[in-house]
């Protein structure tokens, strides 16, 4: 009999994903995107290989707009020294000066986080990277292996994906071939919260509720988060309390008007919740099933 | 419509339920899952305004009409469609329950997505549509189902409001479902009567039928049992062996049945090696115990050999060991399956290679009528004799789905071919044992004072495979190496003189053909293989019958064109007028080796020289760059 509860179930499923990752592939990796569900994924790689330390590296592909306290947590999670945080900025879009307030989501997304993160792991020749999607994000997720077969140029080809059985993972790839492992698939963001909560895990303060600066702009709240960000005609910058669902590169993230500043305030306000997560994101508002299109081109 | 409490404390403790839904295409699938997600609170207001408006641009007629099945639809290719084609996975939760969905698609060809959503659910539900019963791919779906280990179904006879709610049009169609379901084995049977766009009977119980006085589909998914599919004896196989320092050695691992605690006596198979739990050691301290599920690291309390890929195991019952199986194996490959073919079979954590020797009949999905059959093709069922290269622990998958269920995977492309359900372990197995001998092959290569190899010479008809191996052989002659040339064309007179030119019948052909070269350099002997070996798998099961170094790969690479116009048995002529079938390079593949240790482009060079390049190539390998006298 099974007695496990639902979380116990969901730890375990991904404490096996990550164990079976590292015994079958030559060079692995954990991308790392400071989150709520990197953090969790974090927690699980710590929880999987102990009393060992981590037997992979955490890579962040830095577009170099992430918020501040993200670079600051990040850099704190390095400092504990159990594990290796390997930073990969794209230097040629640096250089091209590609930023999203000018060029826009879709070609800033492309080039500093899609194309910097094959820049890293053909850079570093790892075989395979592990991603904190979930299936519960967006629709074209849904169908999403736990280990996603990409082809040496990193595409993911939706009629090609391989029948996966039971907890029988087929972790057979060629020279040059990578796959993306997601052991959080089967989570969904009220399991993310709970857990978290659970566990005691650390995460950015943008999470909670706080008064913070932000430009209402194409119907959203955007943060100011440093000098970079220049104000169009008619907008203002106000103080208004705020939180963010998801986090990603400032100009891009929405925040949402909240209170909640504890933990079991945002586990409250989202039981009670009617927008979905990735509303916040820009990215996916590119057109329908932009995501499915991202994902063949390689993005995560 | 019910909005349900979720209250977050209550929701931390609770249990997880997968299930599958499988139906056909127009049962209204789609549309009872999106009606679920929407009566428990699942759809946000966002999904849900968009919901509105995607109903009212696909439906003119019905402006005010939301069209719950577009929340569940997810590629692009399959929203053109209009159908599923992909196994999705859906979650939703209530107040005492969490759940996850595998959605499966209905479509004649899909079985394979089926078979995968059923893998990991403990429970089915199958939509039937009231106005036209139980159809052939009802009892497909149902057999599958059962076929994977569900022992528990919820039958949503859908539509009621087509057929004017009449009982005895669900009664009838429950009645039949029921027969079906006792022939194939499913114990657990619910059927109620549903509506799926207004929900009627799936959050809450119906008014509108008040002849059905059981609960709805709901609360049945609430309280349906949850227990484990695994067996109560304590298995753990292993997945990765931590070693962080000298001090510590751990075996990492997901329990898949039964329990254990400190202290207890296990064994490690297949080896088994025998030793007590010292630690179950987890991040949040150790545990007393661990049972089914949990994802644990053992120790031991002496030092044993034990590697990825090994089953701990109840010493006082531990799992049966065996290298022959029965099996029902499942084909998921484009390509069909090959009796004799090799492939890699992953059980647990272990990959091992495997072969298909028999398939004892194929099963009719639709009618579970056995057939004769002398391969699977995609979506077919078989009923096989299996052979592995190495004895592994395993249990019944009646028992244990984790070490009764494997995968397939075809070692050229690393494709997913097919998934097996093993049965039991084939009695010749436990009776044929090896016989040791006293002399090896070292001792036997020594006293003829060589090194054994096998020489492969692969390539088209007529591309000169058996003219270089004819001279290669003398020239090794007269240097005082003992050989032995085994030629395709040769071994047809005899030892395979049963068999054709068909695909399978090459496949065997190439397999006893590299078995006995096997034998012949475990005797010592440096022996020369000349067959056409068209397909490359094969070439790779013959290059794993031999130890490291020891198969030398030679590509006689000459031209069709070439082959055709030299043409010494006058085959091409009689291939292209019609007369031969199967005949590799006209309207059967050869699958040009890619790695090969030597590729002989023969254009422009005699025979000759060809030759001197195979010698001087294996007494390269052998580190004699001088022949010894």
């Amino acid at each position: 009999m099974s007695f496990l509860s639902h979380l116990d179930a969901l730890e375990a499923e991904s404490i096996h994903i990550f164990r079976e990752t590292a015994a079958a592939f030559r060079r692995p990796v954990m991308l790392y995107s400071i989150g709520k569900d990197s953090s969790v994924l974090l927690h699980l790689l710590r929880k999987a290989f102990y009393p060992a330390h981590p037997p992979m590296p955490l890579l962040h592909v830095d577009t170099t707009w992430k918020f501040r306290e993200m670079i600051a947590f990040r850099d704190r999670v390095a400092a504990a020294g159990d594990v290796e945080v390997l930073v990969h900025i794209n230097e040629e879009g640096l250089r091209q000066g590609i930023s999203p307030l000018t060029h826009g989501s879709a070609v800033h997304t492309d080039v500093m986080k899609t194309a910097g993160l094959k820049q890293a792991l053909d850079k570093y020749g790892f075989d395979a990277a592990i991603g904190g999607a979930r299936r519960d994000e967006e629709k074209s997720r849904a169908k999403e292996r736990v280990f996603s077969f990409r082809n040496a140029q990193h595409r993911w080809d939706p009629k090609h994906q391989r029948p996966e059985l039971w907890h029988t993972y087929n972790t057979q790839i060629h020279q040059g071939e990578s796959v993306r492992v997601f052991p959080l698939s089967n989570w969904t963001e009220m399991d993310v919260w709970q857990y978290i909560r659970r566990e005691n895990i650390p995460v950015v303060p943008l999470y909670f509720a706080k008064p913070r600066p932000v430009v209402e702009r194409d119907g959203a709240l955007i943060m100011v988060d440093d000098e970079r960000f220049t104000l169009r005609d008619g907008e203002t910058v106000q103080m208004r309390e705020v939180r963010f669902r998801t986090l990603g590169c400032y100009p891009l993230t929405g925040a949402v008007e909240s209170t909640a500043d504890t933990l079991d305030k945002v586990i409250d306000e989202m039981a009670s919740s009617r927008s979905s997560e990735r509303q916040g994101r820009m990215i996916d508002h590119d057109g329908s099933a932009s995501m499915e299109r991202k994902k063949q081109e390689g993005y995560f | 419509m019910a909005t349900l409490d979720i209250t977050p404390a209550s929701q931390a403790s609770m249990q997880l339920l997968r299930f599958i839904t499988c139906g056909s295409v127009d049962d209204g699938k789609s549309t009872l899952l999106g009606r679920l997600l929407y009566d428990t609170g699942m759809v946000p207001e966002d999904q849900l305004a968009a919901l509105a408006r995607d109903s009212r641009k696909l439906h003119a007629d019905a402006p005010d009409t939301l069209d719950f099945s577009l929340l569940t639809d997810g590629l692009d290719a399959e929203r053109q469609q209009g159908i599923t084609i992909d196994v999705a996975y859906r979650y939703f939760h209530t107040a005492r329950r969490s759940f996850i969905v595998a959605d499966c698609p209905g479509h004649e060809q899909y079985t394979r997505n089926m078979a995968t959503g059923a893998s990991n659910a403990g429970l089915a539900v199958v939509l039937i549509d009231a106005r036209r019963g139980v159809l052939p791919q009802t009892r497909r779906h149902s057999y599958i189902c059962a076929l994977m280990g569900i022992r528990q179904v919820v039958v949503a006879v859908n539509k009621m409001d087509l057929v004017d709610w009449r009982e005895d049009i669900y009664a009838a169609i429950a009645h039949e479902y029921r027969e079906l379901a006792a022939q194939l084995g499913i114990a657990q049977v619910h059927c109620l009567p549903v509506v799926a766009p207004s929900g009627d009977n799936v959050g809450t119980r119906s008014a509108r039928m008040g002849w059905y006085e059981g609960p709805s589909l709901l609360e049945l998914l609430e309280s349906a049992d949850v227990s484990a599919m695994q067996g109560a004896e304590f298995r753990l196989p292993v997945q990765w062996v931590n070693r962080p320092d000298a001090s510590f050695r751990g075996y990492a691992g997901t329990v898949c049945g039964g329990r254990v605690a400190i202290g207890d006596e296990v064994v490690v198979q297949p080896a088994m090696r025998r030793a007590r739990i010292e630690r179950i050691v987890t991040a949040d301290g150790d545990l007393p115990h661990a049972s089914d599920g949990q994802a644990v690291t053992l120790t031991l309390d002496r030092e044993i050999d034990v590697s990825r890929g090994d089953v701990i195991a109840d010493a006082a019952r531990p799992a049966p060991v065996a290298d022959q199986f029965a099996a029902h194996v499942l084909w998921m490959g484009d390509e069909p399956l090959l009796p004799n073919r090799a492939y890699w079979l992953k059980i647990g954590t272990r990959t091992v290679n495997a072969r298909v020797t028999t398939i004892k009949h194929k099963v009719d999905v639709n009618t579970q009528a056995e057939l004769a059959a002398r391969r699977l093709e995609l979506n077919e069922v078989g009923y096989c004799n299996i052979d592995l290269d190495h004895a592994i622990a395993f249990e019944s998958y009646a028992d244990n789905r984790t070490l009764g269920g494997f995968v397939l995977i075809d070692r050229q492309t690393n494709a997913t071919v097919g998934c097996g359900m093993l049965d039991f372990a084939l009695r010749r197995a436990a009776n044929v044992h090896w016989q040791h001998t006293d002399l090896d092959k070292q001792a036997r290569s020594l006293s003829k004072g060589q090194q054994a190899r096998c020489l492969w010479f692969t390539g088209l008809s007529g591309a000169g495979k058996s003219t270089i191996a004819n001279l290669v052989e003398r020239r090794l002659h007269a240097l005082g190496y003992h050989t032995y040339m085994l030629d395709g064309d040769n071994l047809r007179h005899g030892l395979n003189k049963d068999l054709g030119f068909t695909p399978e019948a090459r496949v065997e052909n190439v397999r006893r053909v590299a078995e006995v070269a096997h034998l012949m350099v475990d005797a010592g002997l440096v022996v020369l293989v000349c067959v056409i070996s068209p397909f490359q798998s094969e070439r790779r099961f013959a290059r794993g019958r031999f130890d490291e170094g020891e198969f030398i790969e030679v590509f006689v690479d000459t031209t069709l064109e070439e082959c055709e116009r030299r043409d010494p048995k006058g085959l091409y002529r009689k291939a292209r007028a019609g007369e031969i079938l199967n005949f590799t390079g006209i309207d059967s593949p050869y699958e040009a080796p890619e790695h090969a240790e030597l590729h002989l482009r023969t254009s422009g060079l005699r025979p000759e020289q060809l030759a001197e390049q195979v010698v001087e190539q294996l007494l390269r390998g052998m580190g004699e760059d001088r022949p010894h006298a």
